[in-house]
């Protein structure tokens, strides 16, 4: 991984009918570094996402990738862009018609035509390590909700891109595997020092494998900062929102208590 | 009130003309994906086993019913005139002309067509299709274009497989069960089937194989996002397309007559 790429967005602004869902958004997405945006269930995390790589469009506002506008992008020059970049989504979106295997193969066949024996070397390994040995075989379908997540993992990890986009990788698993997806996560990450955005709920872990964390509420960035400040913002909304997930690390390093 | 009408008319005829410009959109954008590499000769070979091998039992059950319906009928009119030599002719030119292509190709919608409608509906749902996207893989291409092919090849083998069962079905009835003469019914087919009747069948059964996987793959593709869209999607193809054949199947004749 020899370039690292920075992600954009200038006031964006984004409504689906007359429900407004973003209400611009300026995020800097720092290079080769792993930013966590937290924010409330429905605020348009996922829609976030979904603007860095050109799958919903703007109603008004920029989406930049190192330097270049990809808002108004189409076919080959917008999947120019996307070549840059794996997805996992929120619901997986793994194809029904292919096994795990054929799932995590299929980026390294149709993009990178991979010969067939490198194919399933790195399918395997990738495997192992969201820990999905021997269940190539198997349909989506025929798996659990969290080891569909595991599979889109693995989905999005096999290509080794520039930037990675997660739209909660751990939701769904146990503690234990959500532990083990995100060392997973953080060492690839450090390894191959891609930029990484990932979207979730699980705080306050996300404080200790995070470079940065931005919260978005009401169709806004209200806060952004490296993960630790984060944690001692006083920003009340972030407040709020931090300390009833986790054992609120914060209420006595707050100034005035 | 009248104006509320009228707003109304207004709001479903630009509905209904930007619909139709979606559509032809599609069409034409999957058509120009066909033509570009890679081909995928094994995806094709795969929507062809579904869209004609699997609706060949309905279709040949259908065909036989249909044959044996235009004996019993055929042979009781054609009596009282005192011409029952030409069933034959009767049964053959009915099905070869309309009757196999109009009643197959409505057979593949309903059987072929919603499931292609609910399949792509459904990786429209689980973002599937966006997932295709992200990996700069056109969904056109890689979903939609196979199926066409296989509509444009499968449609016109099942309509001759629907001819020639439909033929025999006439003589079971007309001939077996009902006793009228063997070698008249086969001598008026002789006669009575020109090349042109049969090449008018298979025009029209190229066309209605791209009528039907044209409207249920768009209707798929642009499935609204809940399961009640997916029910609503499948029910407007089955609808459309085969109302589209019955129209596109009169222009047809009246300019092959
Ligand atoms: N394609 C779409 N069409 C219409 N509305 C949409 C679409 N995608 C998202 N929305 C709406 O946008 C809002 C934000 O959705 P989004 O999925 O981004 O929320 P989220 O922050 O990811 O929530 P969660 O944490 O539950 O995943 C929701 O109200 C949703 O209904
Ligand atoms: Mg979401």
């Amino acid at each position: 991984m020899s370039k690292v790429s920075t992600i954009k967005l200038v006031g964006v602004e984004k409504a689906f009918g007359s429900q407004q869902v973003l209400r611009g958004v300026d995020l800097t997405i720092p290079p080769g570094k792993l930013t966590t945006i937290i924010g409330p269930s429905g605020e348009g995390k996922s829609v976030l996402l979904k603007h860095m790589i050109g799958l919903l469009q703007p109603d008004r506002g920029e989406v930049w990738v190192d330097g270049l506008e990809i808002s108004r992008l189409k076919g080959k020059a917008l999947n120019e862009v996307r070549k840059r970049f794996a997805m996992l989504f929120q619901g997986a979106a793994l194809f029904d018609s292919l096994t795990v295997f054929g799932n995590v193969a299929f980026p390294l066949r149709e993009k990178l035509r991979l010969p067939e024996p490198d194919v399933t070397r790195r399918v395997e390994e990738k495997l192992a390590q969201v820990g999905l040995s021997g269940m190539g075989h198997k349909f989506p379908a025929e798996l659990s909700g969290g080891m569909r997540k595991r599979a889109g993992l693995a989905r999005a990890l096999v290509m080794e891109p520039e930037i990675i986009l997660f739209d909660e990788p751990t939701t769904g698993l146990d503690p234990l595997m959500a532990k083990t997806i995100h060392d997973l996560i953080v060492a690839m990450q450090r390894t191959f020092r891609f930029t990484a955005v990932m979207v979730s709920h699980e705080i306050p872990e996300v404080f200790a494998i995070s470079d940065w964390v931005a919260m978005l509420k009401e169709g806004k960035i209200v806060a952004m900062a490296p993960s630790a400040d984060f944690q001692r913002s006083t920003n009340p909304s972030v407040l709020e929102f931090i300390s009833v997930g986790g054992p609120a690390p914060l209420a006595s390093a707050l100034p005035g208590s | 009130m009248l104006t509320a009408g009228i707003a109304g008319i207004g709001r479903t005829t630009l509905f209904l003309i930007r619909e139709m410009g979606r559509m032809v959109v599609f069409l034409s954008s999957t058509t120009a994906w066909l033509f570009r590499p890679p081909l995928r000769p094994f995806q094709i070979l795969k929507q062809l086993h579904f869209i004609g091998f699997k609706s060949m039992f309905v279709v040949v059950l259908t065909a036989a019913f249909t044959g044996m319906v235009l004996g019993l009928q055929g042979y009781y009119t054609l009596r009282k005139y005192g011409s029952e030599a030409a069933l034959g002719a009767a049964v053959a030119l009915s099905i070869i002309r309309e009757l196999g292509p109009v009643l197959a190709a409505l057979m593949v919608t309903a059987r072929a067509g919603s499931a292609m409608t609910a399949e792509i509906g459904i990786m429209r749902i689980t973002e599937q299709i966006d997932a295709l996207d992200t990996m700069a893989i056109n969904p056109l291409q890689y979903l939609i274009s196979p199926k066409v092919v296989a509509g444009l090849i499968g449609v016109p083998l099942l309509v001759a497989i629907f001819d020639v069962v439909g033929i025999y079905g006439g003589y079971l009835v007309g001939v077996d069960l009902l006793g009228g003469n063997s070698g008249a019914y086969w001598n008026s087919i002789e006669s009575a089937v020109e090349w042109k009747d049969v090449y008018g069948g298979i025009w029209k059964s190229v066309s209605f194989g791209l009528i039907v996987t044209w409207v249920c793959c768009y209707k798929g593709y642009y499935t609204r996002m809940s399961a009640e869209g997916l029910g609503t999607a499948t029910t407007e193809a089955v609808v459309l397309a085969s109302v589209l054949i019955l129209v596109w199947d009169y222009f047809l004749t009246s300019v092959l007559l």
